[in-house]
């Protein structure tokens, strides 16, 4: 890509493909723009095309609008707590030699693989089901009374979740950073007299931030958009009802798609500030 | 005080034995040097030494005290590696402090230790940088400087050198050996250049597949290598080593004669070749002769300017005192 030529031969090539993705995105974007400014409720044979912004005002003021971003936070940022911390000790164990590495290694992958509708009703089913679930079977085994996690701790139940289906990407992603840090590294902090647990603070750690914020950044995009797991286990009820469910109510339950495309432009807006936010650590941090 | 003494060490990987038993003794004070081929076991024997490889059998003692299953960090010793292996997010200074921290140090004494550290390896003026902004030969500094500072029995360097050009080369070992000088303290320094190895040491190691083949002062090894390993491993460019009816007559299987000892005379050589390749060297000029009756060309030195060309007949003339003399085992005859 060196030559004026090849240069602006290259771009000739890649215009197809940047043409075809802005269609992608931009016919959508426009679409809920435009029903976003509408009075539209398709059930009351309701079409009114320019409202101004009554949708945005209606929903930002909402009291559900406020509590959907508060348990949308709550839920990334704890999927993000439990996924870097163990994590990090799930790809320091891996590193070590052990017996049968390569299976327990493809072992450790699997869930990332299994589609998040499946793996919501598995859990929802087979471990948490106050009847036949293996939690509950667990829970007599010690003579304990069966526990209803999806009514009790419904959110608590769909971080579980959700950080399970998480977990080997990040995992993944900090083994091979494990990897990378040169043992000689290691074994100078080891000769300064450095014990495990300030070896791992001093010298593993800082290793580890660049790949720590590179999934951070990844998860926070994918997890602002967490659904089917809702959806399967709660149905948004007992305050898991996150900013993409409220939007998806507020236009398939309610059958108002101006409100819903109004929070769904809002949600567009929120996550791009997010984004951006986390592109200047993340541009910080692999910058030195 | 950094005395050092392996008794019966060995080390094996598995089935392999790197290090057969060994012996040896490194007095307090001594600049010693292991020196051998790639893949002879010097590194593995520093790290036996640093511990950071168990040893499979014997024992290591330091100043007299059982060292054998002491952790590395309980040794009071230093180690400076081949790929400095610095702390790539802490600047310089925290760097150099870090053995400090980890002792739990006070700051007033860390930060008297750090300036003269800096001071003493020109370091001042980076002390705030990453050491990804530093050359080649200050990061090799700041390596030295982190292991200064805890003021050791010892310091053992593995191939400190090796990643620097030639120059740069030069003038760190002569720091080295400053410091060395300055510091009095004992110094294990593995290399594999003999260069190195004579330049620096008290006492050169020399090793081959895990053994010691002989210790000794560079110029015991250069005047009396013990076997034709050590006698073609020691001295540059390597000696001559002669087999067949010349060895014959001087009572030995094989004969040595140093580049250095052979002269080129007008006729009447006891060798007569052609020149083959010439090294100009300016100081000296190295002539590769090619002789009928052997098989391998000879190496000569002669001064800086000698009108011999590629093709030219040469006489040579070794020196009668200096030519070594093995036996059929490559062992040194008297
Ligand atoms: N961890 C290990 N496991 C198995 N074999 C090893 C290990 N470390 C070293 N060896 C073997 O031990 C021998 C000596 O290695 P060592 O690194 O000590 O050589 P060296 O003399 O330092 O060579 P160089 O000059 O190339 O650094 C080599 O044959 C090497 O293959
Ligand atoms: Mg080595």
């Amino acid at each position: 890509m060196a030559t004026e030529h090849s240069r602006s031969s290259a771009r000739l090539m890649i215009a197809p493909a940047v043409f075809v993705l802005l269609v992608w995105m931009l016919v959508p974007l426009i679409m809920t723009l435009y029903f976003s400014f509408a009075d539209y409720r398709p059930l009351r044979a309701t079409f009114e095309t320019w409202i101004g912004f009554d949708n945005y005002a209606s929903f930002l003021t909402s009291s559900s609008f406020l509590s959907s971003i508060g348990t949308t936070l709550w839920m990334v940022g704890s999927i993000l707590m439990i996924t870097i911390v163990g994590g990090v000790l799930l790809a320091l164990l891996l590193d070590r030699p052990m017996f049968g590495q390569g299976i327990v290694r493809i072992l450790v992958i699997a869930p990332f693989f299994v589609m998040p509708t499946v793996s919501a009703l598995v859990w929802k089913n087979m471990f948490f089901n106050v009847d036949n679930g293996l939690f509950s079977y667990l829970f007599k085994f010690f003579g304990a009374q069966p526990f209803d996690f999806l009514s009790q701790l419904p959110l608590f139940s769909i971080v579980v979740i959700v950080a399970w289906q998480w977990l080997p990407f990040a995992t993944l992603i900090l083994l091979t950073a494990v990897q990378s840090l040169s043992s000689e590294q290691l074994e100078a902090a080891e000769m300064d007299g450095a014990p495990a647990l300030s070896r791992f603070w001093y010298i593993i750690l800082p290793h580890l931030s660049r790949a720590i914020t590179v999934v951070i950044l990844i998860q926070t995009i994918f997890l602002l958009s967490i659904f089917a797991e809702i959806f399967v286990t709660t149905n948004g009820a007992f305050g898991t009802r996150t900013l993409t469910y409220l939007v998806y109510q507020r236009v398939l339950e309610s059958q108002n798609i101006g409100l819903g495309s109004a929070g769904g432009i809002i949600a567009v807006i929120l996550a791009n500030i997010v984004a951006i936010f986390l592109m200047r650590i993340v541009g910080k941090n692999l910058d030195n | 005080m950094g005395r050092i003494t392996l008794d019966k060490v060995q080390k094996k990987f598995g089935e392999a034995e790197v290090i057969p038993p060994l012996d040896l003794t490194i007095e307090d004070g001594e600049f010693v040097v292991f020196v051998g081929p790639s893949g002879c076991g010097k590194s593995t024997l520093l790290r036996l030494i640093a511990g950071l490889e168990d040893v499979t059998n014997g024992e290591i003692r330091i100043d007299g005290n059982p060292a054998t299953n002491l952790p590395p960090a309980k040794r009071g010793l230093a180690m400076v590696f081949q790929s400095y292996a610095l702390y790539p997010h802490m600047s310089v200074r925290k760097n150099i402090a870090f053995p400090m921290k980890m002792a739990g140090m006070d700051q007033a004494e860390q930060d008297r230790r750090i300036t003269k550290a800096a001071e003493a390896l020109n370091l001042t003026d980076y002390l705030d940088r990453r050491p990804g902004q530093l050359s080649g030969g200050q990061r090799q500094r700041v390596a030295i400087g982190r292991a200064i500072v805890r003021e050791p029995a010892a310091f053992l360097f593995d191939e400190p050198l090796s990643n620097l050009d030639a120059a740069l080369r030069v003038g760190m070992r002569m720091e080295i050996s400053e410091l060395h000088a300055k510091l009095q303290t004992t110094m294990v320094y593995v290399t594999h250049d003999q260069v190195e190895a004579m330049t620096m040491a008290d006492k050169i190691v020399v090793l081959r597949a895990g053994h010691i083949e002989q210790v000794g002062s560079p110029l015991e090894l250069y005047h009396s290598p013990r076997n034709t390993f050590v006698a073609s491993f020691i001295g540059s460019p390597k000696m001559n080593l002669l087999t067949g009816d010349i060895a014959r007559s001087h009572d030995a299987t094989t004969i040595g004669i140093r580049p250095e000892h052979l002269d080129v005379v007008e006729r009447d050589g006891t060798f007569v070749g052609r020149v083959g390749v010439s090294e100009h060297l300016g100081s000296d000029t190295f002539f590769h002769v090619h002789i009928p009756q052997m098989e391998e060309p000879m190496t000569v030195r002669a001064g800086g300017e000698v009108g011999l060309r590629h093709g030219d007949t040469i006489h040579l003339h070794p020196q009668a005192d200096k030519i070594h003399r093995f036996d059929a085992q490559g062992l040194r005859v008297a």
